[in-house]
C-alpha cells in the first residue's frame, strides 16, 4: 500500500470518530444549555460581606436540584444607599428584585405601600422558630411578618481589662454609662462611641432612650401627621445627658465629631482605650491585626466584653439591634421559590456557617449550637444574651425622616444641651413630617 | 451675517435675481441643518428639557415615592414651604459663599499661573501647562476623597502639618465645624479647578496684542498701568468665559460636599438638599420644587453673566 493511501485510510476514521465526539458533546451541551434555561434564575440583592451571602447563594443553588439559581447583587455600602435603591426599584416595579436583605428600620416604609410579596404562612411558621424576640419584631410591620429574619447584629460593651480594674470596676456585674464615663475620665483614658452625623448616632441615641424606659416614637404605626415622639421626656432628657457628657468632655476623643464604628474600634485598639460599644465584627478584625503584626498580641488578652451599659442602674440594657431580614419583592416573578430560597439561606446550618466565615450573629438561636461557634467567638453567649435583651429602632414608614432628624439634631455630641435638645429635635421632626419643614 | 451685508447695502435688481439662486441654497443648507441637528435635538428635548418639565409638574405635588396613593395636587405649596424655610436660605448662602470665594480666588491664582506660562521659555510652555492641568484631569469624587483623608484627625497627613502650627489646636477636626469644614471643600474646589481657569486665561493673554503693552512700556506705563489699562480690558472676553463657567459649576457643587461633610455642621449646599430631598426621602414633590428653584437660580446666574459678558464684549470691542 503507498504511504499516502496508509495514511488516508488510517485518519478517516479520525473524522468519523471526531464528528461523533463532537456530536455526543454538542448534544449534551445543547441539552445542558436548555436545562440550565428552564431554571428559573433568582436574584438576590445582598448587602457588602465577605463573600458569605454569594457562598450561601451557591450552597442553596445546589441543594435546590435545579429548582431554582440564585445569582447575587450587591447593594451600595451603607444602609441608607441600600435603602434608596431597593424603595427606587421597588416602586419603579422592578420583577428582578426576588430576594432582597433589608435593613429592619427600613421594612415598614416598603411594605405599607405594598412593595414586599406577603410570606406564606407555611414559610412564616418554619423560619421563624427559635429566632430571638428583636429580630422578630424587626422583620415585621403592624404585627405581620412582612420579612424573613436572617442574621442578627447586636452592640457589645467591649473593655480593657488593665483600665477597668485600674478604675476599680467590676465587670461581672452590669455597669452603668455613669460609671464607664467616671471610670474613663479617672483614667485620661477615651471611651468609643460613634458621634458622627449618621445612622449610628440613630443607633446609640435609641440605645439610650430604650434603655431609659422611653420610646423615640410612642405610636410607630400612626400616620404622618399622627406620629407622637417620645423625645420630650426624662428618658429623653437622661440620654442627651450621657451624649453632652461624653462631648463636653472629651471623653469620646478629639474625632468623636466625625467617629464611626471603624474609628471606634482604631481608637479603642490605642493606647487610650478604655471602653467601646460596638457591633462584634471587631473582635474578628481585631485578631486579624494582631495576626497581621500591626497590634500587639497582649492587646487580646486585655480585651473583655459585657452586655452594653445601662442608663438606669436598676432598669436592664437595651442593646442595640441590627441584622439583615430577607423581603421579596412584590413584582418577582417567582414569589414561591424565592421564599423557597430563603428557606434554604436563613437555615441554622447557613446562619452558623456566615458567623464563623462572616462575623455575623444568627438570629436563630439553634445556630448558636454549633460548637465551631464558641472557638471562632467566644463571646457568642453574651451576644445571644444582648440579642435577647435588644430593643430595635422604630418601625415606622417615616424612619428616614426620625432618623436624620436625629442626627441634625445630636450631633456633634459636644453641641447637645440636655435641657432643650430633645424638644427641639421633636418639633424638627414633627415639622418635617406634617410637610411645613424640609429636612 | 448674510442678512447685515444684504441690508447695509441696498441690492440692485440685477443683484437681486443673482441672490436669488443664493437664497435657495441657503434655504436647502437651513433644511440640512435642522436635519443634521435634529437627532440632537431630539435627544436634547428627551434628556434635558422633558426632566425639566416634568419637575415643575411633579413639584406641585404632595408626592412620595413610597406612597403614591396619597399623591395631592397642592400647586405652589411646596414652593411656599422651601423659601419660608430657614434651611434653603441658610443652603443659598452656603452656596452662594463657596460660588463668589471659589471663583474669586480662582481667577487671581489663575491668573498669576497664566502669566507665568506666558513669560514661560516657549520650550517648557507645553511641559507646564500639562504639568499644571493633572488635578483638573483627576475625578472629582477621587479628589474630594484624597482632601478629606489629608485633614482626617486620625490619620490626615496635612492634619499632622498643622499640628507645628502654633495658635492651631493639634487636635482640630476640621470636619466638625462649618468654617473649618467650607476651608478644606473651598480649598479643593479652588485646587481642582484653578488650573483650568489658568488655561482659559492664558489664551485670552494671548489675544492681547504686544504692540499695545509694548507702546504702554515705552510710553512710561508702571506694571500695574499696562496691567489695568492695557492687558485686562483686552481679556475681558476670557475672563467673562471663564467667570461664567466657574460661577455655574461652583453654584452646582456636589460632590466635595456630599463626601467630605455631607452637609453637616451647616456645610449643605443646594444641590445637596435637592438630592436629600428627592433621593434620600424619596419626597418626589418637595425634591421636584428644589430642583425648579435651584434651576431657577442658574438660569439667572446665566442671564446676568451674559449680559454683564455681552457689556463687557462691546466693551473690549471698542477699546481695540
Amino acid at each position: 500500500m503507498p504511504q499516502h493511501e496508509r495514511f488516508d485510510s488510517r485518519n478517516r476514521k479520525k473524522p468519523r470518530a471526531l464528528t461523533g465526539v463532537t456530536l455526543a458533546l454538542g448534544a449534551m451541551l445543547l441539552s445542558g444549555c436548555s436545562e440550565a434555561e428552564n431554571v428559573p434564575t433568582l436574584t438576590w440583592y445582598i448587602n457588602p460581606d465577605d463573600g458569605g451571602q454569594a457562598a450561601i447563594a451557591e450552597r442553596c443553588t445546589a441543594d435546590s436540584g435545579g429548582a431554582y439559581r440564585i445569582e447575587t447583587s450587591l447593594l451600595p455600602n451603607d444602609a441608607a444607599s441600600q435603602r434608596e435603591q431597593l424603595a427606587r426599584r421597588l416602586a419603579a416595579g422592578d420583577s428582578s428584585l426576588d430576594i432582597m436583605s433589608l435593613d429592619p428600620p427600613f421594612i415598614p416604609e416598603l411594605a405599607e405601600p405594598g412593595f414586599l410579596a406577603p410570606v406564606p404562612e407555611d414559610v412564616a411558621q418554619r423560619t421563624t422558630e427559635n429566632v430571638v424576640e428583636g429580630a422578630l419584631a424587626g422583620a415585621q410591620w403592624k404585627d405581620e411578618l412582612v420579612t424573613v429574619p436572617f442574621w442578627a447584629n447586636t452592640q457589645l460593651l467591649w473593655y480593657r481589662k488593665s483600665v477597668a480594674e485600674a478604675a476599680g470596676l467590676d465587670m461581672s456585674q452590669p455597669v452603668t454609662w455613669q460609671q464607664i464615663m467616671d471610670a474613663a475620665a479617672s483614667q485620661d483614658k477615651f471611651l468609643g462611641v460613634q458621634g458622627q452625623r449618621g445612622e449610628s448616632m440613630t443607633v446609640w441615641v435609641n440605645a439610650l432612650i430604650e434603655s431609659g424606659g422611653g420610646q423615640i416614637i410612642q405610636n410607630p404605626e400612626a400616620p404622618a401627621a399622627e406620629v407622637e415622639l417620645g423625645l420630650a421626656s426624662e428618658a429623653g432628657t437622661k440620654a442627651a445627658e450621657i451624649v453632652s457628657t461624653i462631648g463636653d468632655e472629651g471623653l469620646g476623643g478629639p474625632g468623636l465629631a466625625t467617629q464611626d464604628e471603624n474609628f471606634s474600634m482604631i481608637l479603642f485598639q490605642g493606647d487610650n482605650g478604655s471602653f467601646m460599644v460596638n457591633w462584634p465584627f471587631v473582635w474578628p478584625a481585631t485578631n486579624s491585626a494582631v495576626e497581621a503584626g500591626s497590634l500587639d498580641e497582649e492587646l487580646i488578652e486585655d480585651i473583655g466584653w459585657t452586655t452594653y451599659p445601662r442608663v438606669d442602674e436598676n432598669e436592664p440594657a437595651a442593646p442595640p439591634l441590627g441584622g439583615i431580614n430577607l423581603g421579596v419583592g412584590a413584582a418577582s416573578q417567582h414569589p414561591d421559590l424565592a421564599y423557597q430560597a430563603i428557606e434554604c439561606i436563613v437555615s441554622p446550618e447557613n446562619q452558623a456557617e456566615y458567623f464563623i466565615t462572616n462575623g455575623n450573629p444568627p438570629s436563630n438561636t439553634a445556630a448558636y449550637e454549633d460548637p465551631r461557634i464558641e472557638e471562632a467567638f467566644p463571646m457568642a453567649d453574651t451576644i445571644r444574651e444582648s440579642l435577647e435583651l435588644s430593643a430595635p429602632r422604630p418601625q415606622t414608614p417615616y424612619y428616614n425622616e426620625v432618623s436624620i432628624g436625629l442626627q441634625q439634631n445630636w450631633a456633634p455630641p459636644g453641641s447637645v444641651v440636655p435641657a432643650t435638645t430633645p424638644e427641639q429635635t421633636a418639633e424638627f421632626i414633627l415639622a418635617v413630617l406634617r410637610g411645613e419643614s424640609l429636612l | 451675517m448674510s442678512t447685515s451685508v444684504k441690508t447695509s447695502s441696498p441690492a440692485t435688481g440685477k443683484q437681486k435675481r443673482a441672490a436669488q439662486p443664493y437664497s435657495e441654497r441657503a434655504k436647502g443648507e437651513r433644511r440640512l441643518g435642522w436635519l443634521l441637528a435634529g437627532p440632537a435635538f431630539v435627544v436634547m428635548l428627551a434628556v434635558t428639557a422633558y426632566p425639566i418639565v416634568q419637575a415643575a409638574y411633579d413639584s406641585l405635588f404632595n408626592y412620595r415615592l413610597t406612597a403614591p396613593s396619597e399623591r395631592e395636587f397642592i400647586g405652589l405649596g411646596n414652593y411656599g414651604v422651601i423659601l419660608t424655610d430657614f434651611v434653603w436660605w441658610r443652603d443659598l448662602g452656603v452656596t452662594l459663599l463657596i460660588t463668589v470665594v471659589t471663583v474669586v480666588v480662582e481667577l487671581i491664582l489663575g491668573f498669576a499661573l497664566a502669566l507665568v506660562m506666558h513669560k514661560a521659555l516657549k520650550s517648557v510652555r507645553g511641559l507646564l501647562r500639562t504639568a499644571i492641568l493633572v488635578p483638573y484631569g483627576i475625578i472629582t469624587v477621587v479628589s474630594a476623597f484624597a482632601w478629606f483623608y489629608a485633614f482626617d484627625i486620625n490619620s490626615g497627613y496635612i492634619n499632622n502639618w498643622f499640628n507645628w502650627v502654633p495658635g492651631i489646636d493639634p487636635d482640630l477636626n476640621w470636619f466638625a465645624g462649618t468654617w473649618s469644614s467650607l476651608f478644606v471643600i473651598m480649598a479643593s474646589e479652588i485646587w481642582k479647578t484653578t488650573p483650568f481657569i489658568s488655561l482659559l486665561l492664558l489664551a485670552g493673554l494671548a489675544q492681547v496684542p504686544d504692540e499695545l503693552t509694548e507702546a504702554a512700556e515705552v510710553d512710561g506705563a508702571t506694571w500695574w498701568e499696562r496691567m489695568s489699562r492695557v492687558i485686562l480690558p483686552n481679556m475681558k472676553a476670557a475672563i467673562m468665559v471663564a467667570v461664567l463657567f466657574r460661577a455655574l459649576d461652583a453654584f452646582r457643587i456636589f460632590d466635595n460636599v456630599f463626601i467630605m461633610t455631607n452637609g453637616a455642621f451647616g456645610t449643605e449646599v443646594l444641590s445637596l438638599l435637592a438630592y436629600r430631598t428627592s433621593i434620600s426621602r424619596l419626597e418626589i414633590g418637595m425634591g421636584s420644587a428644589v430642583s425648579v428653584l435651584l434651576f431657577i437660580c442658574v438660569l439667572l446666574i446665566c442671564f446676568i453673566a451674559i449680559k454683564l459678558f455681552k457689556v463687557d464684549l462691546a466693551g473690549a470691542r471698542g477699546s481695540k
